[in-house]
């Protein structure tokens, strides 16, 4: 079937087969590999992209499904060379290391932080139970997304 | 993993969606927020070959107020029932379960009526319309008929759904009592190994069984004037829990005692 996405403001027009996954979508057709596949089980986030402005796992929509709505990928979030606040606060917090599980971390966090612009560090800690991370041990990932709260606040 | 081949159409009325699963008979499974239905898909535990997608149906995605009751659109998402003003007010039982499942990206997709149409009886929801006497409408070809919670579930992953019939709404009495639940998981966004829901004297629990399940024998002891401790005693008479390595059946049994005392005094304190 032809699928019509707008991704990252772009339109994405592309012929697919109907069983296509939004995530080999965005990879093989879009060529934007900056969303990862880890699990493949809807249980790791490292696929997570935002759907209409909220965070799901790539891994488990259709591509046919978001025919006609909208995605953001790691690859949109910023514009020009300017990075997107949640970005520059992993950057500055030390929020990674091996980067695996970064873009779904940091759009699990827009996400929350669209929802819920203030969270405590626990709200923190539940908003990302979906994403996993090998590496860095959370603390600092929870860190990033407070520093990132705080300065949206302050500006 | 890839699903199987198979055919996906948007319907854009119950109506159409109804025709096409009368078309396709067997063949054919409705989609709504997939997320139950695509990892079997990709396991190819289901191999549909047409897929009708009804989660844009906007008809079916709403939350009003009806006098005694709330009616649910079934395509209602985990994520609008958590949030909703409306159900925290007045079926406070339900908003806080849905903010329990998986996590945000399941609760963006996942919807009520597909929680309840799935009929597993490890998810949460039903369990909690079983507590919560929800009654759910069911459209098909011949017109619309209502079936209490409490005949909806049949046995393992089978429901009173007939093929061709679509879940529409749920009907929750407003909640007047106590209520509270308890799900006891081995990880943050696992499962219940074992869980409990509690409103007012109904006792229902999740994952004990073929089916999620109303605990009579602790409603009975509560009717009959036992304390919260001592009905919850009763938590595991005449069910039948799985017994899996990460959790016997034993196991279940004493956590479904344990949750069950603790969502009663919780509900009453
Ligand atoms: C990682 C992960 C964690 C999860 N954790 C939990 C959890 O902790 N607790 C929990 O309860 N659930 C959990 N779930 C399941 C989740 O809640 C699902 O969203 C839900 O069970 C199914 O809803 P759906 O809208 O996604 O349905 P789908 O997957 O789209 O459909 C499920 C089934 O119901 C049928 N169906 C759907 N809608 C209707 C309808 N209106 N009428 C008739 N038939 C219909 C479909 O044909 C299909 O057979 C989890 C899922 C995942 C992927
Ligand atoms: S790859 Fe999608 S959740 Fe892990
Ligand atoms: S930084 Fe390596 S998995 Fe998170």
């Amino acid at each position: 079937m032809r699928v019509t996405i707008t991704v990252n403001d772009t339109e994405q027009r592309h012929e697919v087969e109907d069983r296509t996954l939004l995530v080999h979508f965005l990879r093989e057709n879009c060529g934007l590999t900056g969303t990862n596949t880890g699990c493949d089980t809807t249980s790791c986030g490292a696929c997570t992209v935002l759907f209409d402005g909220e965070s799901v796992k790539s891994c488990t929509v259709l591509a046919a499904q978001a025919d006609g709505h909208a995605v953001t990928t790691i690859e949109g979030l910023s514009a020009d060379e300017e990075l997107h606040p949640v970005q520059r606060a992993f950057q500055e917090r030390h929020g990674l290391q091996c980067g695996f599980c970064t873009p779904g971390m940091v759009l699990a966090s827009v996400s929350l932080l669209q929802e819920n612009p203030s969270p405590t560090e626990r709200e923190v800690r539940d908003g990302l139970e979906g994403n996993l991370c090998r590496c860095t041990g959370y603390q600092n990932i929870v860190d990033s997304v407070l520093t990132a709260s705080r300065e949206e606040a302050a500006r | 993993m890839i699903p199987a081949a198979f055919t996906y159409r948007r319907a854009e009325s119950v109506d159409e969606a109804l025709r096409l699963l009368a078309e396709h008979g067997d063949d054919a499974k409705l989609l709504a927020g997939g997320h139950s239905l695509l990892p079997l898909m990709k396991l190819r535990l289901a191999v549909p070959e047409l897929l009708v997608d009804v989660a844009g149906l906007r008809e079916l995605a709403f939350i009003d107020d009806a006098d005694s009751a709330v009616r649910i659109g079934a395509l209602t998402r985990h994520h609008d029932l958590a949030n909703s003003a409306l159900l925290t007010r007045e079926v406070p039982l339900l908003a806080h379960a849905a903010g329990t499942i998986g996590d945000p990206q399941v609760r963006h997709r996942g919807t009520l009526g597909g929680s309840l149409a799935h009929g597993d009886a490890a998810a949460d929801l039903p369990a909690v319309a079983l507590a919560l006497d929800a009654v759910l409408v069911l459209r098909g070809p011949d017109g619309t008929r209502e079936v209490p919670a409490g005949e909806f579930f049949v046995d393992f992953f089978e429901t009173a759904l007939e093929p061709g019939e679509i879940l529409t709404e749920i009907r929750v009495p407003k909640q007047t009592a106590g209520w509270d639940f308890q799900k006891f998981t081995r990880r943050a966004i696992d499962w219940a190994v074992v869980g409990a829901a509690v409103a007012g004297d109904a006792v229902a629990l999740v994952n004990m069984g073929a089916t999620p399940l109303r605990a009579t024998a602790v409603e009975s002891a509560l009717a009959a004037g036992a304390s919260p401790a001592e009905a919850a005693e009763h938590a595991a008479d005449d069910t039948s829990p799985a017994d899996e390595p990460t959790a016997s059946a034993d196991y279940r049994r004493h956590l479904a005692r344990v949750l069950v005392r603790r969502a009663l005094e919780n509900s009453r304190a």
